[in-house]
């Protein structure tokens, strides 16, 4: 049996990473960049658990991602409230649109 | 197999984080961030971690991103929406995102990861053969040995070995994420009954 | 005690080419150990896949004639003889039939996609689910957990389905289907949680094994706080099936069908092929978590099935197991399809009151209270009345020092559990 090294989950995290960041930068939908952040934390997490297995973390990775996940849902709860009122006050999620705070 | 399985979970996973950038339409976004979330926990099935996955399974995919679809459908002023990101946007974060994964690859591509395992080994003098508690025999079995340290106390380090000083487990952030937690529950429900202070159009 | 159906065992045999007891002509010569687990794969899903079908097709012709009977009808009568059995298979062909149509207005991909994420998720199920003594295709620590997180994504293809129509009444099934299940999913996992406080393991497996010998083992009759969260947990899974009476998701009489307006044909099937099987499978985790699982109840028939050395009399005592688990479940089938048919449909603002101000504060003070239960009856079963397997265990376990070293290292901190997953003190204390 062939096996995978830690390289390919790595780089899979990397590439879960890169695309949050992408998705972060670009989109202009408040949920969207919500999205992105989730991307970003799910490619940490696969950076954690691939630790856990071949390096030298042992059990403490996958707690860290599993505290990873919590607080990931947490902050979408958060995100989504504020989401919700800015769409209140707004009547739209374009987070372009939110620039009252410029001169 | 195990190189056949994590192709496809790998795949997945990429492809679906792909599809998220490169779509416009937000449910679509969250349908494909499922597929690439859902292909992440198959993946840390393969990484013999059962319970990180189900996890995922169970908060991510079942909680939040359901959450997020909800979230679209309480926030669409109409049927599919989509807010367009301006192409020059695209171009310079595609740009400076895959100059990024690269030098991310070429780091860790150049990095000698069995060397530096032996290494530490060599130091702490643990063998990866026989780490207790996430050993050969106990793949897959973290379950129990998660639990015990989230409350404090670390079967996998400490069981078996006659330590003067037990290994640090995680009660104190446990309890700090529970509390954490109340505290969310109770400030976006307060953050989302805001009063409308605009008159919604009545489409929907 | 043969677990002949884990996935180990079955690519086990057929990686190192063992010769079946039973087919003694048939030698399987050894294969590689990628085409073993893949044969093993295979064997499974093929029999979980004919098993999927069957509640469905069970399912639907007990609706019809539950409620025909409770309506004072007959119900369907000709099809395929004398009590309309046939009536499934007929109504599948004609569903076959139908054109297979999405309007215009509709995202066509995610219309497309949806029924069978619906479809996937509930089937991916079944992979969990124990149907006798080691008779599961995978047995995982946390096969509870899984099976739940599994389930809950049926969620996410309803809600797709919902929003891809393009129609508003399908936007609104989805969205109440949305607040609903994730308000349901809170007192669904707390209830599921206390079974497995008392069993100490996540394992569906497991967790069945601890209710053997006579039916006071059964968890439901653990303590009076297992006996009031059966109830909740089988309100719940009414809730996370969307049965009446909290259908709100198809509400025919204000939503036209709720989610599945839009869709016709193959597709639409799909959607009630996957209703029915989770109703069975909501059911059968019930059985599993509350109801003994597998075990008939009577010590001595059950004891007489495992203790035997003949491995013939061990799979009869499998496959009786299966038949009782399948009855039991079928019961709850029935009782689900009993009260659609009797409550009226709640309204939403009904439904969410139900769950949070209700049932979420009861399954907490029930966790509470088995939690306090089981720090002052430790190891009791029968409502504290009797010592249970899990005190014998301990006793057993304190009198003979283990030999395993593993066992040796697990034993100071998990004492019953350690004992009760090793099969030979099971039996012993089971008399």
């Amino acid at each position: 049996m062939e096996g995978v090294g830690i390289n390919g989950y790595l780089a899979v995290g990397a590439v879960l990473f890169v695309c949050g960041v992408i998705c972060m930068a670009t989109k202009r939908n408040g949920i969207g960049v919500l999205m992105g952040v989730e991307l970003v934390l799910n490619g940490a997490n696969v950076n954690f658990v691939a630790f856990s297995k071949f390096g030298p973390l042992g059990l403490d990775g996958q707690i860290a991602s599993l505290f990873v996940i919590v607080l990931a849902a947490a902050e979408a709860a958060v995100a989504l409230a504020i989401v919700l009122n800015f769409y209140n006050n707004h009547l739209t999620i374009d987070v372009d649109r939110a620039n009252e705070l410029q001169g | 197999m195990e190189l056949l399985l994590f192709t496809v979970f790998a795949a997945a996973a990429c492809g679906g984080a792909i599809a998220v950038v490169l779509s416009q339409n937000v449910v679509r976004m969250a349908f494909y961030l499922v597929i690439s979330l859902g292909s992440t926990a198959g993946l840390f099935f393969m990484l013999n971690a059962d319970f990180v996955g189900a996890t995922q399974l169970l908060i991510y995919v079942g909680g939040t991103v359901v959450l997020l679809i909800f979230g679209v459908m309480l926030t669409a002023s109409g049927p599919f929406l989509t807010i367009k990101s301006s192409p020059g946007d695209m171009v310079q974060a595609i740009l400076v995102g895959a100059l990024f994964l690269g030098m991310v690859v070429v780091t860790v591509l150049q990095v000698d990861w069995d060397g530096n395992a032996a290494k530490l080994e060599s130091r702490y003098g643990v063998s990866s053969l026989e780490r207790p508690g996430y050993n050969q025999r106990g793949e897959g079995h973290t379950t129990r040995s998660i639990g015990a340290a989230l409350l404090g106390a670390r079967f996998d380090k400490d069981l078996g070995k006659n330590r003067e000083q037990p290994s640090t487990g995680y009660l104190l952030p446990f309890e700090i994420v529970s509390v954490h937690l109340l505290v969310v529950l109770i400030g976006a429900a307060y953050l989302a009954r805001a009063k409308r202070r605009v008159n919604v159009p009545s489409e929907f | 005690m043969m677990p002949l159906l884990a996935t180990e065992t079955i690519s086990e045999l057929l990686r190192e080419g063992i010769d079946l007891p039973v087919f003694d002509f048939w030698d399987i010569p050894p294969i590689g150990e990628t085409g073993a687990l893949i044969l093993a794969a295979i064997v499974h899903v093929a029999l979980l896949a004919g098993f999927f079908g069957l509640p469905a097709f069970a399912g639907i012709w007990a609706e019809r004639k539950v409620s025909a009977r409770i309506q004072d009808r007959l119900g369907p009568t000709r099809t395929g003889g004398r009590f309309g059995w046939l009536q499934s298979l007929a109504d599948g062909i004609k569903l076959l039939q139908k054109e297979d149509l999405w309007p215009n207005a509709a995202d066509s991909m995610l219309f497309r996609v949806a029924p069978y994420v619906v479809v996937v998720s509930s089937f991916a199920a079944f992979l969990f689910l124990p149907f006798s003594d080691g008779w599961v295709a995978l047995s995982l620590d946390v096969g509870l957990f899984l099976a739940l997180a599994i389930l809950s994504l049926e969620v996410l293809g309803i809600i797709l389905a919902g929003y891809s129509s393009g129609s508003k009444w399908s936007l609104f099934g989805g969205m109440r289907e949305a607040a609903q299940m994730v308000s349901y999913e809170v007192p669904l996992g707390i209830t599921a949680v206390i079974p497995v406080l008392i069993a100490g393991s996540m394992n569906l497996n497991e967790i069945g094994r601890m209710q053997s010998g006579w039916f006071w083992n059964w968890f439901i009759f653990h303590d009076p706080f297992t006996f009031l969260a059966f109830f909740v947990f089988f309100t719940v899974t009414l809730a996370s099936n969307k049965r009446a009476p909290f259908d709100l998701a198809e509400a025919e009489s204000e939503l036209v069908g709720g989610f599945h307006t839009e869709y016709s044909g193959f597709r639409w099937s799909v959607f009630f092929l996957a209703e029915y099987a989770s109703m069975y499978f909501v059911s059968a985790l019930g059985v599993i978590l509350f109801l003994g699982g597998w075990w008939t109840g009577i010590a001595p028939i059950d004891n007489f099935f495992r203790a035997s050395g003949d491995w013939r009399v061990n799979y009869l005592g499998n496959v009786l197991g299966f038949a009782v688990l399948l009855i039991k479940s079928s019961k709850l089938v029935f009782l689900q399809i009993w009260i659609r048919w009797t409550l009226p449909r709640l309204r939403i603002d009904q439904v969410m009151v139900t769950c949070l101000k209700y049932l979420v504060p009861i399954s907490c003070f029930l966790f509470l209270g088995a939690t306090t239960w089981s720090l002052l009856a430790p190891g009791r079963v029968a409502m504290g009345m009797k010592p249970g397997l899990g005190a014998r265990a301990i006793e057993a376990a304190v009198e003979t020092p283990a030999t395993e070293s593993e066992a040796a290292i697990v034993r100071p901190v998990d004492d019953a559990h350690v004992a009760m997953s090793d099969d030979s003190s099971m039996i012993g204390g089971a008399k």
